[in-house]
């Protein structure tokens, strides 16, 4: 595949086997499903400002789940099942490891392609078929999965139990499935391009942070994804096939279940072993991002690289063993709850470390302020933000009267939403000229960011407070209780950032779509920065580089290197005489 | 009508921005510059909102603290519950200070260090002290937060029970019922395949520990007095939450999960502090169905001799089952 090969519209558009389209297609492909989870949470925070009040919107858009335009219990868990599931999995971990894996690993260490194109192919439209079924699971009778995104049964295998557990439970789970298979196709790929087809003079210790933190996201999606899967499919035997793996001495409306014997807390366990890394494959990439982006626009190197390697390493393996942190209140042997509280707390070591290393690379910096740097410097705040309530969360103690309240809910949305979703949005503006040859426009991404970044810790910075007053999440309404009377006030604050944020996200949009068409043409390095992608010629190609592929001789930190011709010494530059690596 | 009317809108707004965007893409061609080059009037403008946004980010903190301050659960009513608390404003105090150091620090470096094209970075790559002492601070705190938080755990989950009165709390979508187990402070067997009629619990009332149970809607407890809480939930996972005690359990289907602690304020007491229309709730804190936002119990803590009075008016299950 060394040469530039002859492309018909279907290969070289639709079932592309050319890392970089491929990419483009998870992108796209996430923003869209990231635009349907987007206007879910719109909807469902019409309600929670305003409970029981009529909208017209809604009515137009939800029909006959919202009656008179006042939507309706079962649709509104029916949309927090989905939104989460959609920005879960869809967005920040298809659309965000999808697409920047898929593009950086060969570009970044010097590759023609992914090892195996046709895997990565097939990994693409799997995850489009699992898009598919996910989206017919809106229209179906009984509605979509609306048990919440982690699905716990019983309330998920019984459709007597909530509408939405019928067919849109199966579609849910036929969906996740293929989004698995996916999923596994895709990590496979990158572990073995990367450990294999990196160029000549990329050893480990000259990858930049981009790749390490996207190898060890896929290692962690090749471990924890099987386990959700062999989940998935026992629930699936549940629902269809009379088995008790999870269920047992239950009566739902009345009728006697035959079930006995099986473990709802089997499946927690089951869920959350994928689902603690998840938080991980979620996080990893966009820090691995920012690593890059920060350095490059500091115009420094970035502060203690191995330390940070150390760090990401120290995270993706604590993340296997803290499971059990969502699970305190379950009822677990209280020994067991602290082990659990131990180790989690533990992951606030390697985090406090790569929050002060940012720190340091910007320190001494000559800050350059590009809308991915913007973006970038963002992620360090939420991720100090987010970290810390994690310090409360973790606790097990603490855990007791905050677990599941809204205070869960502004963690994680800061920590692990907003991080990642910044890091996506820097990875984005970042490597924008990259992937289509042109730039978006930067002051349309400064409007973009001050609007996305006041929005957002105005959506969520609010939620701890609700969650101390001890409002429960995926409440319909907070007005059953006398005790919540007042919170409606601080509900309207979070519903009106919300809705500014999110036309705050059409600029971007716009921006994205127009720049693809009509955007200035792109330098080949416009960020002057040391990588290997930036050597490739502007023009996409099949293979990369049109003639040999460049070897590699410094690490890709070389900024404001004192004796350097120029602030950047890209990677592919030899060494001069007398010259150190670092 | 208004969605056409909608439409219009949308179209011009997107036509306005492609203007603006041509506007200044032809401006810049005029003047021989890159309209998307980061220049260092950028560079200065965006530092300076970072400066601004430390201000007004903080002053959002700090306002939200002040004026909902009244919003959150007042200080526990339970003992282990009053333990909690007091790890609790220990961890809270302690992250709210690394929170307003790290993060001004976090913006002011990205104003103060906003790029000029007459700068030069730093080189600096790493530094091991420094490097080893962020990593041995955070630990040694850790540590203490670690040590602290477990040793209230241990506290919060093993209290002696032996002098608790047990209590069983029911859990069904979407209610929840009580039972007490009466004068020998043991509760009868249940199962649920008993489930039938007047006896929603699936009480076994061949068990002679049944006898005296007491099945009620509403829990009253005695000041002071030590209460185990033992759960069931009849179809799906819920969550029995009772936050003014610093209490939550999962209650799920075919397992058997407990709570013990001891209330240590009246619920005449909490009103006269939080006003009259105050009650101790119990809520379903975990999702269980459509109506899973209105799934409460009433709790009253009271004297002893309240406590007597109202229980002697509760019929005992040998009387409400088996008498017809």
């Amino acid at each position: 595949m060394s040469e530039h090969h002859k492309e018909t519209f279907i290969t070289k558009y639709i079932f592309s086997q050319d890392h970089k389209m491929i990419a483009k297609q998870f992108l796209i492909t996430g923003m869209f499903m990231a635009v349907i989870g987007m206007i879910m949470s719109a909807l469902f925070r019409l309600q929670l400002a305003n409970p029981g009040q009529s909208f017209a919107i809604l009515e137009m858009l939800l029909g006959k789940w919202a009656p008179g335009g006042v939507l309706d219990p079962s649709m509104y868990l029916a949309l927090v099942t989905m939104h989460g599931t959609i920005l879960v999995f869809w967005v920040l971990t298809a659309g965000l490891s999808g697409t920047f894996a898929n593009f950086l690993i060969p570009l970044q260490i010097g590759a023609r392609d992914m090892a195996s194109g046709f895997l990565n192919m097939l990994s693409y439209w799997f995850f489009f078929l699992a898009t598919v079924v996910l989206l017919w699971s809106l229209f179906v009778e009984t509605g979509p999965a609306s048990g919440g995104w982690t699905i716990y049964p019983p309330l998920s295998a019984l459709p007597q139990a909530i509408p939405g557990s019928g067919t849109g439970m199966t579609l849910w789970l036929t969906s996740i499935a293929l989004f698995i298979v996916g999923s596994l196709l895709g990590s496979l790929n990158y572990i073995v391009t990367i450990l294999n087809l990196r160029t000549k003079g990329m050893s480990m210790q000259r990858l930049p942070l981009t790749i390490w933190a996207i190898l060890l996201t896929a290692i962690l999606g090749v471990l924890s994804f099987p386990v959700l899967l062999a989940a998935a499919l026992l629930l699936i035997m549940d629902r269809s096939f009379g088995t008790s793996f999870y269920l047992s001495d239950i009566i739902i409306n009345g009728e006697v279940l035959h079930n006995a014997g099986g473990s709802p807390i089997l499946f927690e366990h089951l869920f959350w072993f994928l689902g603690h890394p998840e938080v991980y494959i979620i996080l990893l990439p966009a820090l691995g991002i920012v690593s890059e982006v920060i350095a490059v626009n500091s115009r420094k190197p970035i502060f203690g690289y191995k330390a940070m390697v150390g760090a990401l390493l120290a995270i993706a393996f604590l993340s296997f063993i803290v499971w059990g942190h969502h699970m305190f209140m379950t009822g677990m042997n209280p020994f067991l709850g602290s082990v659990f509280t131990f180790t989690t707390l533990l992951i606030a070591i390697p985090s406090a470390i790569k929050v002060f290393n940012y720190l340091a690379t910007l320190w001494k910096g000559n800050i350059q302020f590009t809308p991915a740097m913007l973006f970038a410097i963002a992620l360090v705040s939420t991720f100090i933000t987010g970290g810390l309530t994690g310090l409360i969360l973790g606790d097990s103690a603490l855990d007791i009267n905050v677990h599941d309240t809204y205070f869960v809910v502004g963690h994680f949305h800061i920590v692990m939403g907003l991080t990642a979703i910044y890091g996506m949005f820097a990875g984005v503006y970042h490597w924008f000229p990259k992937m289509y040859g042109r730039m978006m426009n930067k002051n349309f991404g400064y409007i973009h960011f001050w609007g996305t970044f006041i929005s957002a810790y105005g959506v969520f910075f609010p939620m701890h407070f609700l969650g101390l007053a001890g409002l429960p999440r995926r409440y319909y309404t907070n007005s059953a209780f006398p005790m919540f009377d007042g919170l409606t006030d601080i509900n309207s604050v979070i519903t009106f950032f919300a809705l500014s944020g999110a036309a705050f996200q059409l600029i971007f949009i716009f921006n994205f779509f127009y720049s693809i068409f009509k955007g200035t043409k792109a330098k080949q390095n416009p960020w002057r920065s040391n990588t290997l992608e930036w050597t490739a010629p502007i023009e996409r190609i099949h293979g990369n580089w049109p003639g040999e592929i460049p070897h590699v001789y410094r690490w890709p930190y070389d900024y404001s290197k004192p004796g350097a011709d120029e602030d950047f010494v890209p990677q592919n530059q030899p060494l001069k005489e007398g010259e150190v690596e670092h | 009508m208004t969605n056409i009317l909608i439409a219009i809108i949308v179209f011009l707004i997107i036509a306005l921005l492609v203007q603006i965007l041509r506007v200044s893409e032809l401006l810049s061609e005029i003047n021989n510059t890159d309209v998307n080059e980061v220049t260092d009037e950028d560079n200065n403008t965006q530092g300076k909102l970072y400066l601004a946004i430390t201000f007004i980010f903080l002053g959002f903190v700090i306002w939200q603290m002040v004026y909902w301050n009244h919003f959150l659960l007042p200080g526990a009513s339970s003992v282990h519950g009053e333990i909690i608390d007091g790890l609790m404003s220990f961890t809270m105090n302690l992250i709210l200070v690394v929170f307003f150091i790290l993060t001004p620090l976090l913006f002011y470096y990205a104003f103060k260090y906003r790029g000029k094209k007459t700068n030069t970075a730093y080189f600096y790559s790493h530094n091991n002290k420094l490097e080893i002492i962020w990593t041995i601070v955070p630990t040694i705190v850790l540590s203490c937060v670690i040590v602290y938080g477990l040793q209230t755990w241990n506290k919060a989950m093993n209290p002696d029970t032996s002098q608790s009165k047990v209590i069983e709390i029911y859990a069904k979508q979407f209610d929840w019922t009580a039972r007490y187990s009466g004068s020998d402070n043991q509760l009868g067997k249940a199962n649920y395949k008993l489930v039938k009629g007047r006896n929603q619990l699936g009480v076994d009332l061949n068990d002679e520990k049944s006898e005296d149970d007491i099945v009620v809607r509403e829990v009253h407890l005695v000041k002071d007095q030590s209460v185990l809480l033992k759960f069931r939930s009849r179809d799906v996972i819920h969550s029995a939450y009772l936050p003014h005690f610093r209490v939550q359990m999962n209650c799920v289907p075919g397992m058997n999960t407990q709570f013990a602690f001891t209330p240590t304020q009246t619920t005449a007491e909490m009103k006269e502090q939080e006003g009259e229309d105050f009650e101790f709730i119990l809520l379903c804190n975990k999702i269980c169905g459509v109506a899973h936002y209105n799934m409460q119990m009433k709790f009253v803590v009271e004297t002893q001799e309240e406590y007597d009075a109202w229980i002697a008016e509760q019929k005992t299950l040998k009387n409400t089952l088996t008498l017809k």
